[in-house]
């Protein structure tokens, strides 16, 4: 389809002009339809358009605080990249309506959800010792880990009693948290992601900017880019089946070779000790049935009581993430193979310190679909690498602080506070609730600029008394209608940067009533 | 202190106050029409697998023949086919990286989604379900079930230890949304509706 065949609609406003109508590149079903299940169309960008450079994160400095406003202002000066993102997340959560509207108890789903993993959080201490005697039973070796660093220690451990010099690994954004490859790296383990956005991320030396799609802030340009430099393909071949079948023949070897396999962990339950798995790729399945040591890492608060409860879990899951109804792959892991040894790492890091932060610990409740970061203007239009955390999006602003509190200071302000991240979240955490709370927290802290700070002093000031906000209105009306451009569109009006100032009406409403009703009411 | 005390420990300090019992899980009504085989089909097909009835008695496996004649390495599991590579003699689960089709049994089929579930006893070598190039499933159409609900009520997964449900080939859509099957695991997956061979009395 050419640029040419384009509606109206489709070529001013909705879609840059870059960006052409849905390709047909897809895979398609029996009936010969285009299938669109496992996640969201694209609309690739022309290939005779001018290549424009991937922008890239966050500058992450230390301790320092994250300038998530700076890198995102770099990811909306470039136009292609901002609007590929923007509208491929607008498709998944698209997706995630329609399969949600699909299923009549749906909110009845996301209630138990909620209250379930309420509970198994407020019990939390009895479901791991349930759990860890489970899985002992099962002939699994139970570790536990308080922070990042005892998990990697504990991996390294079990890697060395085994001479193991290789690991592949199926995507788990706890290794991300534990920063597991670097330490890998150090301690020359090979760590190979087994996911294609993981390695895609992996090979460019980038952290996955979403928790299900790590690569999506890449256009297939930038994937060609890296996989020319990296795996050696052809650089002027951006085919997407082209690069993900080169991606599969170069990491098969690798996991065909590797000493060891560890996956992550969607739902770990107490009654059986088994480690959940959902993927597409099916690729925690080749990282735990392929290699001859098999490692799972588990977020403590990833338990649920029983079997029954994932009949809940399953059916929301997928269907929140990327709008199918469920993941090409369900994964149960509960014991080992035979001849094989299994072991399982029990990771804390925080997660027991949140658990008594009264406004923050049913964040705990979230089960890593993403929806909340599809449906956000703000992630969509900043991409999730300008947030310089692990996780990002609406659940990064109200988690990423409570690991630093100084890093991640200026996160819950990378908000519109419209709420559409609680409303789809499907085990109704009250996100956009705790985002206020942390901007409480932060400015009672005094952890927030100074520039902020003086505003809101004023505003607070202002706001006080009406009298002062009646005349600042006049004021700033009046303003806006005889200053020029220049002195209202300056880098000291934070609310001119990126949007145009509203018309200033001639009068308030308030000074209309009193001229208007007030008199008339008197002499009523 | 161990690491799991103290995690114990500060799990137990720090424990919100407040009741918060575990709900029951009622039982919802299925989303599925009557028609479990059409429904089972219907939902595999847009999650990129395909289903086929099985040919006459005397070649069951006629609507997939194309496929197995095309292959020079068959792993099978069921006793209903014969490849040529002996799953109960393999040793190293990498042994079955050259297999082209592999055929096992599904013990069970969910209509809601379209899933088949396998265990290892089901798969002998789990490997073989990822590294083969495609992957022919019998099932039975008495073995579907209704929903996802249904299946976690099923014993399997408390007993096996390894239990997976496969819903259609191995997906992906990392590069720009473009949906690709056989992004690392098998490139198709086909399901055969075959009755399971009564046992033995």
């Amino acid at each position: 389809m050419s640029a040419d065949d384009l509606t109206p609609r489709q070529t001013e406003g909705v879609l840059h002009p870059e960006v052409r109508a849905p390709s047909d590149e897809s895979e398609r079903g029996p009936g010969g339809e285009r299938l669109q299940h496992a996640e969201a169309a694209s609309k690739p960008i022309r290939a005779d358009a001018p290549r424009e450079p991937q922008p890239r994160g966050a500058k992450v400095r230390g301790n320092r605080p994250i300038d998530q406003a700076e890198a995102a202002e770099r990811f909306l000066a470039a136009p292609m990249h901002q609007k590929a993102h923007d509208e491929r997340l607008w498709d998944v959560r698209r997706k995630r309506d329609v399969a949600a509207h699909g299923i009549p108890e749906w909110e009845e789903l996301r209630e138990l959800a909620s209250q379930i993993k309420t509970h198994t959080l407020t019990h939390l201490d009895r479901y791991l010792e349930q759990f860890e005697a489970a899985a002992q039973a099962n002939g699994v070796h139970v570790h536990w880990a308080e922070d990042g660093a005892d998990h990697n220690r504990i991996v390294l451990d079990i890697l060395r009693k085994h001479g193991a010099k290789s690991l592949v690994k199926s995507k788990s954004m706890l290794t991300e948290e534990c920063g597991f490859r670097h330490f890998m790296a150090a301690h020359e383990i090979d760590v190979i992601e087994t996911d294609l956005g993981e390695r895609i991320q992996q090979l460019d030396d980038e952290e996955p900017s979403h928790v299900v799609m790590p690569a999506v802030h890449k256009t297939r340009l930038d994937v060609a880019e890296v996989f020319a430099r990296t795996l050696g393909t052809d650089p002027d071949n951006d085919d997407a089946h082209y690069l993900a079948e080169s991606q599969r023949e170069t990491t098969r070897p690798l996991i065909l070779k590797a000493d060891a396999g560890l996956t992550g962990c969607n739902f770990a339950i107490a009654e059986t000790g088994t480690v959940v798995t959902c993927t597409n790729e099916g690729n925690a399945d080749l990282s735990g049935n392929v290699p001859p040591l098999q490692i799972h890492s588990i977020g403590i608060e990833k338990l649920i009581p029983r079997v029954e409860h994932l009949g809940v879990f399953i059916r929301l899951l997928s269907r929140s993430a990327l709008g199918s109804p469920i993941t090409q792959y369900t994964s149960h892991f509960r014991g080992p193979r035979p001849g094989t040894e299994m072991h399982m790492v029990l990771v804390d890091n925080g997660r027991s310190e949140r658990l008594g932060m009264e406004e923050f610990w049913t964040s705990l409740k979230c089960i890593r679909c993403g929806a909340c970061m599809n449906t956000c203007p703000v992630y969509r239009r900043s991409g999730g690498l300008s947030y310089g955390a692990t996780y990002s999006g609406p659940i990064g602003l109200i988690i990423d602080p409570t690991f630093n509190k100084r890093k991640y200071s200026t996160l819950p302000f990378s908000s519109t506070m419209n709420g559409s991240c609680t409303n789809v979240c499907p085990v109704k955490i009250n996100i956009h609730e705790q985002i206020f709370a942390w901007r409480k927290v932060l400015a009672e802290e005094h952890r927030i600029p100074l520039l902020k700070q003086g505003m809101m002093k004023a505003a607070g000031a202002v706001l006080s008394r009406p009298a002062a906000y009646r005349a600042a209105i006049q004021t700033a009306d009046s303003a806006l209608r005889v200053l020029p451009r220049f002195a209202v569109y300056n880098p000291a009006n934070t609310w001119g940067k990126k949007r145009e100032m509203p018309h200033a009406p001639r009068q308030s409403f308030h000074a209309w009533y009193r001229e208007n009703r007030m008199k008339k009411g008197q002499d009523a | 202190m161990s690491a799991r005390e103290t995690i114990l420990a500060r799990l137990r300090a720090n424990r919100p106050a407040g009741d918060f019992p575990l709900p029951d899980v009622p039982r919802f009504p299925p989303l599925v029409g009557d028609d479990l085989v059409a429904e089972f089909t219907e939902r595999l097909g847009k999650m990129g697998g395909r289903v086929e009835r099985a040919g006459s008695p005397s070649d069951p496996f006629a609507p997939v023949r194309s496929r197995l004649d095309g292959a020079a390495v068959i792993a099978s599991a069921v006793p209903e086919f014969s490849g040529n590579r002996d799953l109960a003699a393999v040793a190293m689960p990498t042994e079955v990286n050259d297999v082209d089709v592999a055929v096992v049994r599904a013990r069970f089929g969910v209509a809601e989604t379209g899933s088949v579930l396998f265990t290892q006893d089901d798969l002998i070598v789990n490997a073989v379900a990822y590294l083969a190039q495609h992957l022919i499933v019998l099932l039975d159409p008495a073995d579907i079930l209704v929903n996802v609900q249904a299946a976690y009520k099923r014993p399997d997964f408390g007993q096996a230890a390894y239990a997976v449900l496969h819903t259609g080939p191995s997906a992906t859509a990392d590069i720009e949304g473009v949906l690709i099957h056989g992004a690392q695991g098998v490139r198709s997956l086909t399901v055969l509706l075959l009755q399971r061979k009564k046992q033995a009395a």
